[in-house]
């Protein structure tokens, strides 16, 4: 019932929203702006002739790849930069200067580089999603609390010990934010990445309804997926949240 | 009994905005083995920086802590540090705590040495337990058993209560008092609060305001377990108080 009541307020507005678009679109006699019920249609019709799935699965599969290769990079390297003084002092500049740069500008290098196939959204969504988790698993290291470091060091615990039970694991919810917010930003990216003659992924499929005919019905559809997977990934990354291993950061 | 702490003539300042601050001033004294020496001061005084320095934490600018015959320069196993925070490991169970100091052990043995321990300071059906789901005393009595589970020589306590309420301050000093009683550790306490030094140690150390020096010394001859209500007891809190600065209190 409460939850009910939570989010009645939200589903009001997007009614509303719905009524209001409908409503222009009806009393502009617009051509080519499809009603929310066009779109409805539009959906199922890419639905039943499987390309919808083909463009969602391409779609995962690049985001997938650029963002496993990144977490395999940013976790490793964030933790040497963290713990060696001199590693971040020589890195920290470069990677701050890169970070700032949209992945939107990496794409004529990306294309230069890679060619027009998987390789190149595959290294813009890597590019894009690295340094967000780099700089959260560094800030991991260096505010993991100075007691917990002096009682290992106390107790006179081996360099691997100290890694695998204290560190790592003081760590590890800093790590699982920077994988969130790197994940977002990987979805981002995969869609714009697409648009540039790719033959496949939501993001090319809502250029080509555009070229192909003006069908703004499968553009909106398209936008509307796009918005329901990110909400998605960004749940399940939440979910993580609430694993054994990272639930007392969020316990006090 | 020979001396297990000697501490000779120690001195640290710091660099401040105002200039150098001196916050140690030619510190000296025994600790025998197996004695509990309680150091008061009043707040800001340098105690726990006393107490880093003695536990290994932080280097003196002159002077020397020798601990059983041989100078120390860094902490060790041999001498474990509670603090009043705490620096159980919030994401370990209080048996992988316990667990994390014991080198040299097989795995199963390590677990039921761990969850002895956890017993003897009451935190038995615990032992799966992380240190959220604990209270602030039983998180204190899990850190009191994960140091001694290594068989320290020294326990180093900085203020180690002073986080619990008045009860639960009681509680934990009876236990361990009980433990001390049955393995004998030399004990350093650092605490403000001169009824807990009356209640645990055999001689209590009055520091001056910074710089700290030894002010005063006490012997506590009183046999436990004490009554802190005795007029011997009373006397001695007084007198350790007007030390403090402190002439007149309540009753």
């Amino acid at each position: 019932m409460n939850r009910i009541k939570s989010t009645l307020p939200a589903l009001l507005v997007i009614a509303a929203l719905l009524l209001i678009w409908w409503g222009a679109v009806v009393a502009t006699h617009s051509l080519i702006f499809p009603t929310p019920w066009g779109v409805v249609t539009g959906a199922i019709e890419l639905l039943v002739n499987g390309t919808l799935w083909r463009h969602i699965g391409a779609s995962l599969m690049r985001v997938g790849t650029g963002f496993g290769l990144a977490v395999c990079v940013a976790v490793p390297l964030g933790l040497w930069m963290g713990w060696v003084r001199g590693a971040y002092s020589t890195l920290n500049p470069i990677f701050q200067m890169l970070r700032p740069i949209s992945p939107i500008a990496w794409i004529p290098i990306a294309i230069l580089w890679f060619g027009v196939g998987d390789a190149s959204p595959i290294y813009l969504i890597f590019i894009s999603s690295v340094f967000p988790m780099i700089v959260q698993t560094t800030v991991g290291v260096h505010t993991i609390d100075k007691r917990y470091l002096r009682a290992a060091e106390n107790f006179g615990v081996s360099r691997a010990t100290l890694f695998r039970q204290v560190v790592i694991p003081a760590v590890l919810p800093q790590i699982v934010v920077g994988m969130r917010i790197g994940l977002g930003v990987a979805w981002l990216v995969v869609v714009a990445a697409e648009m540039i003659a790719l033959r496949s992924g939501l993001g090319y499929m809502i250029m080509d309804s555009r070229n192909a005919g003006n069908r703004y019905d499968l553009v909106i559809a398209g936008m509307i997926i796009i918005g329901v997977i990110g909400l998605s990934l960004d749940g399940t990354m939440r979910r993580l949240e609430h694993i054994r291993w990272v639930r007392w950061r969020y316990a006090q | 009994m020979h001396s297990k702490i000697e501490v000779r003539g120690l001195n640290k300042s710091f660099e401040s905005d105002q200039g150098r601050l001196v916050v140690i001033e030619d510190v000296s004294f025994n600790v025998r083995e197996g004695e509990t020496v309680a150091i008061v001061g009043p707040s800001g005084c340098g105690k726990t920086t006393l107490m880093n320095m003695i536990a290994g934490f932080v280097r003196p600018d002159a002077g020397a802590i020798v601990i059983d015959g041989v100078p120390r320069s860094k902490p060790d196993a041999k001498g474990i540090l509670i603090t009043q925070h705490g620096s159980v490991f919030p994401w370990l169970t209080v048996r992988e705590n316990l667990m994390f100091g014991l080198n040299g052990h097989a795995p199963r043995n390590k677990a039921e040495i761990a969850d002895r321990y956890a017993a003897i300071v009451g935190l038995k059906g615990f032992e799966g337990s992380y240190p959220h789901e604990l209270s602030g005393g039983m998180l204190k009595r899990a850190e009191l058993a994960r140091a001694l589970v290594v068989k320290p020589d020294v326990l180093y306590m900085d203020e180690p209560f002073s986080a619990l309420d008045a009860l639960m301050s009681l509680r934990v000093r009876n236990e361990l008092l009980r433990i001390l009683a049955e393995e004998r550790h030399t004990v350093m306490l650092i605490t403000h609060d001169v009824e807990e030094a009356i209640h645990v140690a055999d001689r209590i150390l009055v520091l001056s305001p910074r710089p700290a020096r030894i002010q005063a010394a006490f012997e506590v001859p009183f046999p436990h377990p004490r009554r802190l209500t005795s007029a011997a007891a009373q006397d001695l809190r007084v007198a350790v108080l007007r030390e403090l600065g402190v002439d007149h209190y309540g009753g």
